[in-house]
């Protein structure tokens, strides 16, 4: 029953995140609502696991949190800098 | 005490959707895109943390409340390096914070005009 509120409200908020990555003026709104869509993918893929009573999908929940956070911030540093290749020297901002 | 484990965890589910459902709106309803990190934010600290360690509390002492504290000790290191670089790059590729305007120019305080700068 829980589960199943969890699971309900997760899939509003992934609307939610759907709709201002599709709407965002800028591309770093999109990536942004992305990131925030892998998130809530990890808690779906956790809270169905509890619903469907085999909680062995918790692996799958482990490495999608990992391959959101280093693509994330792989699209961040190459929207930036237009490369991933070398860092930016000189820059007064640095590497991010 | 599984009464009482089993009303923790559900108290902690239910706060955790709340929580989720108000980031998303957050991230909708909010004017700037450094204002949407905290709809953001709130959605992977205290909605996604809450939920997960309800679960926690649902599965018990084996390998999959092992799992659980793993993905949220991950989410909470990562959600502010990811939000952090997000925010670096997005100054430096010319977004710049929503200021509010004055209130004389403004008297109404109405949110729905945005300065320029």
């Amino acid at each position: 029953m829980m589960f199943s509120v969890a699971a309900i409200a997760v899939l509003v908020t992934m609307v939610l995140t759907i709709y201002r990555a599709i709407k965002g003026p800028t591309v770093y709104d999109r990536i942004l609502a992305v990131n925030a869509f892998g998130t809530l993918t990890v808690v779906l893929i956790a809270v169905y696991g509890f619903l469907s009573g085999r909680p062995e999908f918790l692996d799958l929940a482990l490495v999608y949190a990992l391959i959101n956070f280093i693509g994330t911030i792989a699209v961040s540093k190459y929207v930036e800098f237009s490369h991933m290749g070398r860092p930016s020297g000189g820059d007064e901002l640095g590497d991010i | 005490m599984e009464m009482l484990l089993d009303a923790i965890s559900w108290l902690l589910i239910l706060v955790g959707s709340v929580f989720l459902v108000v980031g998303g709106i957050g991230v909708v309803r909010l004017p700037d895109m450094f204002a949407r990190m905290h709809g953001a934010g709130i959605i992977d600290t205290l909605g996604a943390g809450a939920v997960l360690i309800g679960l926690i509390f649902q599965a018990g002492l084996n390998i999959v409340s092992v799992k659980l504290v793993l993905i949220v000790v991950f989410i909470l290191f990562t959600s502010p390096t990811t939000t952090h670089a997000l925010a670096r790059a997005a100054l430096n590729g010319g977004v710049r914070p929503r200021v509010e305007a004055p209130p004389e120019d403004a008297p109404t305080g109405g949110g729905g005009e945005s300065s320029k700068t």
